[in-house]
């Protein structure tokens, strides 16, 4: 056991190393793609450090060095430190919040001499190396509510710092250690809760005054009843695994929504929309009486859940439209990217469309893009970087690049489930949750997918702190994982 | 110690990383290469197509003066989404308006009522034909205005006060037109009246564009390409007009307070070599920055200045037009050269009297011409409508009569290259008939016969009477474009037209034109050594009557034909006779005499009062 650190070089998982400097090394080219502008002809300016480019490759050293000194610091060193850590980076946190100047109307970053840091970047380590050594104990457990609140009470902290710093889309990030606490045994109730809430208020409302084409149907309310049963539906298969009643109600809620669609379609119009609630009410009656023909003690919170969703979804309707005064409920819109705001984000958005379709198959080759080039699309090398990808490397490099993030993403959870104990596992978990919840609301906003909540892709997007942070992440759990016990580990 | 009933999980958690990667590809997939409008907007959004517009065709007289050119002026145009930061004073100060004015541009730019064609991403006009030292400003501080940008127009300058109503006027492209034609942009320009019209497509020139590589804030980042794909503008073409501008100069300038027109023209060819309309303008006035005010006022000007009465003005021609009934009748035989009528003071039959004034009676034909014999024509027009050889009558002979009129150019539009051309009034049997029912007889229309009555002409009409007698039957229609820089002018301006009439009736009329200068009613037109030939008309109306003079010179091998109409000017010797006199010593000898320097300037200052009535 003592020789570990000897040959730690032989022990860390060189896969994830590799993918690391691909991830890396394209996305400093993808920097270089969006900042050169006609002007230079020496590629060697590049390097320069006084360019965004050379002091992304400066911070890229930086961090390589901080990484090889990570990976010298044992794994219980983590474990021992996790609360310290914790403290001292919430302290560094709410301190921002009070000295911090007003970037663009944050107040996250922090300057030392001409370097500016954001410690929230930060935060992300350590909290999730905290949860990761909370969950560790021995009399941990998920289930038990006292437990679970305090997990809970650890993730919020920071996003509460966060929000505070007026990041509220780096906070968001923080949702994303709750897929590590689902893996760990929390009940997917409140991821499935959490998300149907978030997918039945999105939909509502950007579909709200949109009408089918035929039909005096708004399409909004109508998508969330066929969300509502195909989410309930999916409970009783997965979460029951009751496959009789699964099978009924897939059979009748599938036929009869298509049936009356079709019909009201191309035969007689008539208020589809009646129907969805009738089939709602059979869903629920249907769920009662099985309880006691089949004794599926379950479907009572099915039937709760189906209830409780139409509940939440007219409520919240209510509130946006009647409660709510229009400029707040504008804000709301514009925040979840449901307004056209051309003069603000959407504006980006749009120009970040325009850039990526305007690169079709092959792309225009590097350095060769016109939209990003001509600063058409702001933030083009920190938020909206994907855009320069798309633009100049086209489908196929923008698929390709895509695809290499996943597999690391993939590969992390990987590592993360053979760990010999929760420590690492959870702290894997967490990493690899972060980097997706990176990779999916950033490249879903610059694809006009999701909201545009201003996070960056990391590795790609431009900033020293963020690639510095994102390192840290990755060459602690390489170090975790290189400790772990493989007499116990099961890969 | 590990709880393996949650190892399920982790499948699930990588099957919703994949369906996001699964999700995302396609979606690239539907932006990038099924749907081409993102691709079509980049263009539009990164290359900035700049338009180049060509310097408009120059003008010239028929001597190779310069009269029409171009100067360069600027506007200032903006794009609202692309001014960020302007400090709204500074930019006030370098194109020298107030505060108010600025607010008030803005104001009008962005009311969608006022300015339909309002879009935050498209070139709006902020302010047009800047002058020179703001301009020079503007330029300097430029930097200063993102988004802010100078277009360069050229505006029209003219070398002669004269020939305003000729030449006509540019505007900006109405959105009809836009939508129609899709050469024109918002913001073209384009010839409104005039030459500037008719000629539109030679004087334009062929826009250009210069792709140029911009950024979002509007910056211009260079030539696309080193300007691989920039098409230079083609300059318009040059026209030579058939006019001379001293002759067309001194037509203004007799016409001074008068209302009324001159044509004149070179038989040979239907060039126009001079054409009046009065009162006439200063075209000068309609360039520059005080155009619009100078414009409103010209059109609410209640003489019409803006009209050109040469070829939209329709007047009873008066005896001018009796020439045209000589040769009718002595070409359907109702009367020869040696055909007398009485005049009794005038023309009586049964109870019905049209007054003529003292001369020898009976007179034969050329006398009649020369001194204007109302009779003679009257009895002209009752022997033709009264004669046997038309199986149909009354109506038969009036639309005989008609197609006379017409193939001497009366009656429809001659075709001019001008906008806006009348087409006066000959009248047929129908029309009377409906009038009159069927029983309407010779002396019923006898005033025809003279010039009055339903007949109304333009005085290009009258001209072109003059030019077709001149060249003894044949006219060309006339124009004012002899030349377009490497064209040739249409084929209807150089292929003559002839009447109805043969040429041994013309030389009868010929000739009673020059009895009349000689010996008649144009005495004051008697140039020796000039041959004058011509035709006084006093033509009737409500107010005092108008004075018109139709003529040619020299008699054999005319140069010049020329029709003169002052309204309300009396009798045609009183200002037609000696107007249209001068003209022609001036266009003949090259140089007015000096006693007729004097005449010329004493007709220049008399007046006539025409009250403050609507004309």
């Amino acid at each position: 056991m003592e020789q570990r650190n000897g040959n730690i070089l032989g022990k860390i998982d060189w896969w994830t190393v590799l993918l690391f400097a691909c991830l890396a090394i394209m996305g400093w080219l993808a920097i270089c793609g969006s900042i050169y502008s006609y002007v230079e002809t020496d590629y060697l300016e590049f390097l320069n450090p006084s360019e965004r480019t050379g002091k992304q490759a400066m911070w890229m050293g930086v961090s390589v060095i901080a990484g090889a000194v990570l990976l010298c610091i044992k794994k219980h060193t983590y474990l021992n430190l996790s609360w310290i850590i914790y403290i001292a980076t919430m302290l560094l946190g709410i301190v921002t919040i009070f000295i911090a100047k007003d970037t663009k109307g944050s107040f996250s970053w922090i300057a030392i001499g001409s370097f500016k840091i954001q410690p929230a970047e930060f935060m992300k380590f350590a909290t999730a190396l905290t949860l990761a050594a909370f969950m560790n104990r021995r009399s941990f457990n998920i289930n038990n509510n006292i437990d679970l609140a305090k997990c809970i009470g650890i993730i919020l902290l920071p996003m509460i710092i966060i929000i505070c710093q007026k990041e509220t889309g780096s906070a968001l990030v923080y949702l994303a250690l709750f897929l590590a606490l689902y893996r760990e045994g929390m009940t997917g109730l409140f991821l499935l809760m959490g998300v149907s809430a978030v997918v039945y208020f999105v939909v509502g409302i950007k579909f709200g005054n949109e009408f089918f084409e035929a039909l005096p149907v708004a399409i909004g309310p109508y998508a969330v009843t066929v969300l509502i049963q195909a989410f309930s539906i999916a409970m009783v298969k997965f979460w029951c695994k009751h496959n009789r009643t699964f099978l009924i109600m897939l059979t009748v809620n599938l036929a009869v929504t298509l049936a009356t669609y079709w019909t009201a379609i191309y035969l007689i119009e008539f208020n589809i929309m009646t129907v969805q609630y009738l089939l709602l009410a059979f869903d629920i009656i249907y769920l009662i009486i099985r309880i006691r023909l089949g004794n599926e003690s379950k479907n009572l919170w099915i039937a709760l859940y189906i209830i409780g969703s139409l509940v939440f979804y007219h409520s919240s309707n209510y509130v946006m439209h009647e409660v709510l005064k229009p400029h707040q409920r504008v804000r709301i819109e514009v925040l979840l990217g449901l307004k056209e705001d051309l003069a603000g984000a959407g504006y980006n958005v749009h120009q970040s469309m325009i850039a990526i379709g305007s690169g079709g198959l092959t792309g225009k080759g590097f350095l060769n893009g016109t939209q990003t080039k001509l600063d058409y699309v702001p933030e083009q090398d920190t938020d909206f970087i994907f855009c320069t990808i798309g633009e100049e490397q086209g489908f196929m490099g923008a698929t390709f690049v895509m695809t290499v993030f996943i597999i690391f993403i993939l590969r992390l959870m990987a590592l993360a489930e053979r760990q010999d104990d929760r420590f690492g596992r959870v702290f894997g978990y967490s990493l690899a949750s972060i980097f997706f919840f990176h990779f999916a609301i950033n490249i879903g906003m610059v694809l006009g997918i999701t909201p545009v909540i201003g996070i960056p892709l990391p590795f790609f997007s431009y900033g020293g702190s963020s690639f510095l942070g994102f390192s840290i992440l990755l060459f602690t759990f390489l170090r975790i994982d290189a400790d772990r016990d493989r007499s116990k580990s099961r890969a | 110690m590990k709880d393996h009933s949650l190892d399920s999980r982790r499948y699930i958690l990588a099957g919703v990383v994949i369906l996001v990667l699964v999700t995302y590809v396609v979606r690239l997939f539907n932006i990038q290469l099924r749907n081409d409008d993102y691709k079509a907007l980049a263009e539009s959004n990164a290359y900035y197509t700049k338009t180049v517009y060509p310097a408009r065709g120059h003008m010239y007289d028929r001597n190779n003066r310069l009269l029409v050119y171009n100067q360069p002026s600027y506007d200032i145009t903006f794009i609202p989404r692309e001014t960020k930061n302007v400090d709204t004073l500074e930019l006030c100060k370098a194109i020298g308006i107030t505060r108010e004015e600025y607010d008030e541009r803005m104001k009008r730019i962005k009311d969608r009522r006022l300015n339909p064609g309002y879009s935050t991403y498209t070139e709006q006009e902020f302010i047009t034909q800047l002058p020179g030292e703001e301009f020079a400003r503007f330029q300097e501080n430029m930097f200063r205005f993102p988004g802010f940008y100078l277009r360069k127009r050229s505006i029209r300058q003219y070398n002669y006060n004269a020939a305003g109503v000729l030449f006509g006027d540019i505007g900006e492209v109405s959105r009809s037109k836009i939508e129609k034609d899709p050469y024109y942009g918002r913001g073209d320009y384009i010839g409104t009246q005039g030459l500037e019209a008719s000629y539109e497509e030679e004087l334009r020139g062929e826009k250009g564009t210069e792709v140029l590589l911009r950024d979002a804030h509007g910056r211009i980042q260079g030539s696309h390409s080193n300007g691989a794909f920039d098409r230079p503008a083609v300059r318009g073409k040059d026209l030579t007009l058939s006019l001379d501008i001293e002759l067309q100069e001194l037509g203004e300038r007799l016409m001074e307070n008068k209302i009324g027109s001159i044509v004149a023209i070179e038989p040979a060819t239907g060039e126009i070599l001079c054409m009046v309309s009065a009162p006439s303008y200063d075209p000068s006035l309609l360039t520059g920055r005080q155009r619009g005010k100078n414009h409103k006022e010209l059109s609410k000007d209640k003489r019409k200045p803006l009209m050109n009465r040469a070829i939209m003005g329709t007047y009873p021609p008066g005896s001018t037009f009796k020439t045209s009934q000589a040769l009718t009748f002595l070409e359907e035989g109702i009367i020869t050269p040696e055909t007398s009528f009485p005049c009794t003071g005038g023309f009586v039959f049964n109870r019905f009297k049209l007054g003529c004034h003292a001369h020898s009676s009976p007179t034969p034909l050329k006398p009649a011409i020369a001194t204007s014999c109302n009779a003679y024509f009257c009895w002209g027009l009752h022997r033709m409508f009264g004669s046997s050889k038309y199986p149909g009558g009354t109506k038969e002979a009036m639309n005989k009569w008609r197609d006379y009129m017409v193939s001497m150019g009366f009656g429809y539009r001659l075709g001019i290259d001008l906008p806006g051309e009348a087409r006066g009034m000959i009248p047929n049997a129908e029309y009377y008939t409906k009038h009159y029912g069927n029983y309407w007889r010779a002396v019923t229309v006898i005033s025809i016969s003279i010039g009055q009555g339903e007949v109304t002409l333009t005085p290009l009409q009258i001209a072109n009477l003059g030019a077709t007698i001149a060249n003894r039957g044949t006219y060309i229609t006339p124009h004012l474009v002899k030349g377009v820089e490497g064209e040739e002018i249409d084929s209807v301006y150089r292929t003559p037209k002839s009447t109805m009439v043969s040429r041994k009736s013309y030389e009868e009329v010929v000739e009673g034109m020059r009895l009349a200068v000689t010996d008649g009613t144009c005495r004051a037109a008697n140039i020796p050594g000039l041959d004058v030939c011509g035709k006084t008309g006093t033509a009737e109306n409500k107010g005092k009557d108008h004075s018109v003079f139709m003529g040619f010179a020299p008699m054999h091998e005319p140069k010049i034909a020329i029709a003169v109409y002052v309204e309300n000017g009396g009798f045609g010797a009183e200002f037609g006779v000696p107007i249209g006199a001068l003209l022609m010593e001036k266009y003949l000898n090259g140089e007015l005499s000096e006693e007729s320097k004097e005449k010329a300037e004493k007709i220049r200052n008399r007046t006539i009062n025409y009250g403050a009535t609507e004309r």
